[in-house]
């Protein structure tokens, strides 16, 4: 435990961010672990590139979206609280934790459905456009599909979802199409501890 | 007391008999002996229905041997006068008694007979069966059965035979549940299922064997059971094991959530791998006597267990591969696809048997390896036959089961009583299965990003039935060998009608009492299957990113190694393109389209209410001619789970005759049908469905007048296109009037130019289709063709001419007056548009089936191809938004396609051709639009937007179509409603 505590003093407002984002000193750790390896430079911050060396993120087809995701608009670089907070999206909501505050902890299924909500929508207009929706499902099928193909599930979707008719999926629309999907199971990854 | 000798059922007889040496019963009943007061008539007579005495008699030359020689005893059939026949007279026998030659074959089909018609019998009553199993019901079946053969032949005749069951019955529940079983779940829960399955049975087995041992030694089991520790443990594993068949029995009738499902489900298969070593390994045991294991013994155990269980598992992967593989090359011989399908599954099972490694693991393996590619590669409705044929077998298969346990039960010679066994066994198994459930569970729930909470845990221990399996395996036992069998036979008959009849009865309650959350038949959206999707892409790039290799990491890692490898191996290569996701949006298109036209035939009268369904299988394929991609469609309906629905086959004059009554029933409003099928439906409020059905009824009113005074010319053009058939050349010529005239100039570059393009554009896919329309083929038909031809062709390209001309004169074609009545074309109503959609199909796959046959085809058909290439090359503005969202797609597509259609004159040439022509067969939501913008003499260039609608629309139609109808807007927002009535 000596080792993990002088580790958790280089991790800067541990608790703080134990605090926010509901992770365990254990998964601080690794997290900062990671982050440091990431961290090639060694500067405690983590620019886009630094992203790109993940290799298979490069196989991933929207892997470009998700690293966006971890820049805030404007920022080039993201420190390790900012890392950790993005991350605690994808933290499994534990349902034995009921401390009020559920509704504005990152992992609460509003929050998880933002994240991807923004993934889509990169004008940040607060509606996937219906190209917003196509760059996403090009990316996805890459070559398997004609682009008409694409248009038609586009549409499609953008039809199904599309509840006021002003051909864009609006952030409620996306978490109406979305009500009877399990995202708390969806949506989280089991971290390590 | 009776005579003993094991009888069997009849089919043992003559199958199993030779197939497995545990099959002879003969020479096991003799082993029995010693329970039995009476001394066991070697002999086992092979057993008839109702059995009585009957004198011998010759068997015919033509007898099976076998049969002859097991004839002996001479039991007859009730109704059986005619066997007094005697051959010994010679001369010549007018009618001859040939029983022996059919026993066999005779037997089995009554055995099927009465089982389906058992099955029959217990869905009579709808309230009952909610609340009993179908399990239990057999069961009480086969008891009634069993005390009436008893009474009548005091002895039993039948029993459920081990090799029987091991070898015919077993496989085919283990097949189907193998090959449908859902992948993605069965994966998502590997862990714990292969927890619950290995640690789980190890634990229940070894508890319940030493547990009784020790209830033995303390004096609650009786001293006439002679067992020693080898035999109460090899009892506890043959009781441990969870039963698949019991569990889908009763599961299936339950519908608890997905995980929990996959969960007690995914156990009960994997555990056999458990089960059959450790029964292996305490036979072996018990032959050479517990003093005599050695300590290497033990570890030949762990070792068999690691063979049996990896063995069995790769010997089914083998054969999905080779299942796989021999699929991509059936494109010629459809007709015996599914027979592949099922040879090479249950070849996999018996080869598995042969190594003696696990035949369930094997087979379920098997299909969960297999059925990705085997679905993809086999025709639509060679998946349809595989998934009707599986699920009859299983079904059967279970329901034979659980009335020969019944049966089996009442035979009072063969087992023996005590209570202090029976009771201790029940208790043992509940508790631990009750122990173990919570304990691997606390153990899982942290590692399981989903914990498992305590109602599945009571579910779980409580879903732990017991079942055939453990009655097959105790039957199995040799008497000499473990003394106590028949206590163990007992034992075992009342654990399992416990667990199946109470347990079974009782789960449904506790379910609903504890709110455990049920599981929805509910098909995913396409936004679902989108977004989760993406979820995956998501939660793979965060654990890339946290360092983690995690679950998604894996899995994205196979799907790639699948992607790269697996996948070209597998899958025909005009498959292999296809991405899942367009698969999924054409499925739920699929689906869409059923559920409006079923909801058609709701309307229908009774006689014709399987008609529509009909209708919409037999038409929709047939666009797969060009596209191929209805084969994926018509899975999304068929491979349903849950829904079993018959298709019935198709035949042109029931079409013909669907298009009647469609067209003759679907044009009134019929508001209440629709909200049956609200799932697939935008929500539409009360207020606006009424709003539309005043504004189609006022719309319908001044088409009558609008039609009558306009429109004249397109009157004559369509009877003139109606003489003519399919020539799009004289179209051309009709119509320059209103079109573009360059338009006459060349007019034969259509037919040339699509000739070829066909031939690489759409052969391939052609050729693929091929096969599936062994049903389909019928419009090719002489006598049909020059019905439906003219008809269909004339129809998409009548409705703006439909608009005018008073259906009279075409009243006699089948969809004419669908065409010709005008509200369809205003309003959006789901029903309505189908007509068209069915005759597009219609004409399509005449089109196709022509195209083969004449090179210079119709240009009419060809279209669809052509235009496509030309879309191909077009550029396509992503970010057009169409006009009016209620025709959303197809004028979307349609400014993709005139933006293409201007680069380029000779495609903007067969574009503006198609165009006219597609005026009229564009969405029927547009025609008002389009025609009253049009009449007012001849148009510059046509308006692009609604125009070439036609070719995406026909290509696929459904897609088109159907979008339109699903998410059919309310009248307000759609332009053709807004505008309708004021440009008119």
């Amino acid at each position: 435990m000596g080792s993990s505590s002088s580790n958790m003093n280089h991790i800067p407002n541990a608790q703080e961010l134990m605090q926010e984002t509901g992770f365990s000193a254990a998964h601080l750790l690794r997290l900062y672990e990671r982050f440091e390896f990431l961290d090639r430079d060694g500067k405690g911050e983590l620019s886009p590139d630094d992203f790109e060396a993940v290799r298979e993120l490069a196989l991933n087809p929207i892997g470009g979206r998700i690293i966006e995701a971890f820049f805030p608009q404007g920022q080039e670089t993201v420190d390790f609280a900012s890392f950790v907070r993005v991350l605690a999206h994808f933290r499994p909501n534990d349902p034995n934790r009921k401390d009020g505050a559920q509704q504005d902890q990152a992992n609460s299924r509003t929050r998880k459905l933002k994240f991807a909500f923004q993934l889509y929508d990169q004008d940040r207009d607060g509606k996937i456009s219906r190209n917003e929706l196509l760059q996403v499902l090009r990316a996805m099928l890459g070559i398997q599909v004609t682009e008409e193909q694409l248009q038609s599930i586009a549409e499609r979707a953008i039809q199904e979802a599309d509840l006021d008719r002003d051909g864009a999926i609006s952030f409620d629309e996306f978490k109406k199409s979305l009500e009877k999907v399990n995202i708390d199971h969806k949506m989280s990854v089991r971290f390590l501890k | 007391m009776l005579p003993l000798g094991v009888m069997l059922l009849l089919l043992t007889a003559a199958a199993a008999d030779d197939l497995s040496g545990t099959g002879a019963p003969p020479l096991r009943g003799p082993g029995l002996g010693f329970s039995s007061p009476v001394p066991a008539s070697p002999s086992a007579p092979p057993l008839l229905l109702l059995p009585r005495p009957q004198e011998e008699y010759g068997a015919p030359g033509v007898a099976l041997a076998r049969s002859a020689a097991e004839e002996q005893s001479g039991p007859g059939e009730e109704g059986g006068e005619g066997e007094h026949h005697h051959h010994g007279g010679g001369g010549y026998k007018i009618v001859q008694w040939e029983w022996s030659y059919v026993q066999t074959p005779y037997i089995i089909a009554i055995w099927l007979l009465l089982a389906s018609l058992a099955k029959i019998l217990f869905h009579f009553s709808q309230r009952f069966t909610t609340v009993v199993p179908e399990s239990c019901m057999l069961i009480l079946l086969g008891l009634v059965l069993g005390g009436v053969v008893l009474i009548a032949n005091k002895k039993q005749l039948y029993q459920l035979e081990p090799a029987l069951f091991f070898l015919f019955l077993l496989p085919t529940i283990v097949g189907d549940a193998g090959y449908f079983m859902p992948a993605r779940l069965f994966f998502d829960n590997l862990g714990a299922i292969l927890t619950y399955a290995v640690v789980g049975t190890l634990w229940n087995a070894f508890c319940t064997g030493f547990c009784l041992y020790a209830a033995k030694l303390l004096g609650v089991i009786d001293e006439r059971v002679q067992a020693d520790l080898m035999d109460f443990l090899l009892f506890g594993a043959l009781i441990s094991a969870v039963d698949p068949v019991a569990v889908l029995a009763v599961f299936e009738e339950v519908h608890v959530n997905d995980t929990l499902f996959i969960i007690v489900f995914g156990e009960s298969l994997v555990n056999d791998a458990v089960t059959v070593v450790l029964y292996k390994v305490y036979i072996s045991f018990v032959e050479v006597g517990a003093e005599n294991v050695q300590t290497a013994d033990y570890f030949k155990g762990i070792a068999s267990f690691l063979i049996v269980s990896i063995g069995g598992t790769l010997v089914g992967l083998v054969f999905a591969v080779i299942l796989g593989v021999i699929t991509r090359f059936t494109k010629k011989v459809r007709i015996i696809e599914p027979l592949f399908v099922f040879l090479l599954v249950y070849l996999a099972y018996l080869t598995a048997e042969l190594f003696s490694l696990s035949a369930i693991l094997s087979m379920t393996f098997c299909g969960i390896g297999a059925n990705k590619y085997v679905e993809a590669n086999i025709s639509q409705k060679s998946r349809t036959t595989v998934k009707y044929t599986m699920k009859t077998l299983a079904s059967i298969a279970e329901t034979i089961i659980f009335i020969f346990l019944g049966i089996s039960a009442v035979d009072k010679s063969k087992w023996a009583w005590d209570t202090g066994l029976v009771s201790c066994t029940l208790v043992f198994i509940l508790l631990f299965r009750a122990m173990g459930v919570i304990g691997q569970t606390w153990v899982l729930n942290r590692f399981r990003l989903v914990p498992l909470d305590k109602i599945d845990q009571v579910v779980m221990s409580y879903g732990g039935l017991r079942g055939a399996v453990a009655f097959a395996l105790v039957v199995l036992l040799d008497g000499e060998q473990v003394k106590a069998k028949d206590y163990f036979v007992a034992t075992t008959i009342v654990v399992v009608f416990f667990t199946v009849m109470f347990q079974g009865l009782t789960i449904k309650p506790l379910v609903k009492w504890l709110k455990v959350p049920r599981s929805t038949s509910r098909k995913p959206t396409i936004n679902e299957e989108i977004h989760e999707r993406a979820f995956d892409h998501i939660l793979t790039a965060v654990e890339d990113i946290a360092g983690l290799q995690g679950y998604h990491h894996w899995r994205d890692k196979w799907e790639q190694f699948d992607k790269n490898y697996l996948s070209k191996l597998l899958l025909r290569k005009s498959v292999y393109r296809k991405s899942e996701l367009w698969e999924a949006y054409q499925k739920i298109n699929i689906r869409d389209a059923i559920s409006v036209i079923d909801q058609g035939g709701n309307v229908l009268t009774s006689a014709r209410l399987s008609l529509p369904s009909m209708a919409s299988r037999a038409s929709f394929p047939e666009v797969t001619n060009v596209t191929n991609y209805l084969r994926e469609n018509g899975s999304g309906v068929c491979l349903d789970l849950q829904v079993i629905d018959n298709v019935p086959g198709a035949k042109v004059e029931e079409d013909t005759e669907t298009h009647h009554v469609l067209a003759e029933n679907l044009y009134k409003p019929r508001r209440r049908y629709q909200s049956h099928y609200s799932r697939h439906f935008m929500p539409l409020g009360e207020k606006e469905r009424q709003d539309r059905e005043v504004f189609q009824r006022n719309m319908k009113s001044r088409m009558e007048t609008f039609k009558s005074s306009r429109h004249k010319r397109h009157k004559k053009e369509r009877s003139l296109k109606k003489r003519r058939g399919s020539d799009v050349k004289e179209d051309g010529s009709d119509k320059p009037r209103r079109n573009v005239s360059w338009h006459d100039k060349n007019p034969v570059v259509v037919p040339v130019e699509s000739e070829e393009e066909k031939g690489d554009h759409s052969d391939p896919e052609k050729e693929d289709d091929v096969g599936i329309t062994f049903i389909a083929r019928k419009p090719e038909t002489p006598k049909q063709r020059p019905q439906s031809v003219p008809a269909a062709l004339d129809s998409p390209q009548s409705p703006t001419a439909s608009l005018a001309s008073p259906p009279s004169g075409e009243s006699h074609l089948p969809w004419k007056g669908s065409v010709g009545s005008p509200p369809p074309c205003v309003s959006v109503e789901a029903t309505k548009i189908i007509p068209v959609d069915l005759q597009q199909a219609w004409n399509q796959s005449i089109s196709s089936l022509e195209s083969i046959s004449s090179p210079p085809a119709p240009p009419e058909p060809v279209h669809p191809r052509v235009s496509a290439l030309a879309r191909l090359g077009g550029p396509r503005p992503v970010s057009y938004t169409p006009p009016g969202s209620a025709v959303g797609s197809t004028s979307s597509i349609t400014a993709q396609l005139s933006q293409g259609s201007f680069r380029f004159p000779e495609r903007k040439k067969r574009e503006e051709e198609e165009e006219e022509e597609d005026d009229d067969g564009s969405a029927p939501e547009m025609r008002p639009l389009m025609s009253s913008l049009r009449p007012p003499g001849p148009l510059p260039p046509p308006p692009p937007p609604p125009g070439p609608a036609l070719g995406s629309g026909r290509r696929r139609n459904p897609c088109v179509y159907l979008r339109s109808l699903v998410t059919a807007p309310p009248p307000g927002s759609g332009e053709p409603h807004s505008r309708g009535p004021t440009q008119l």
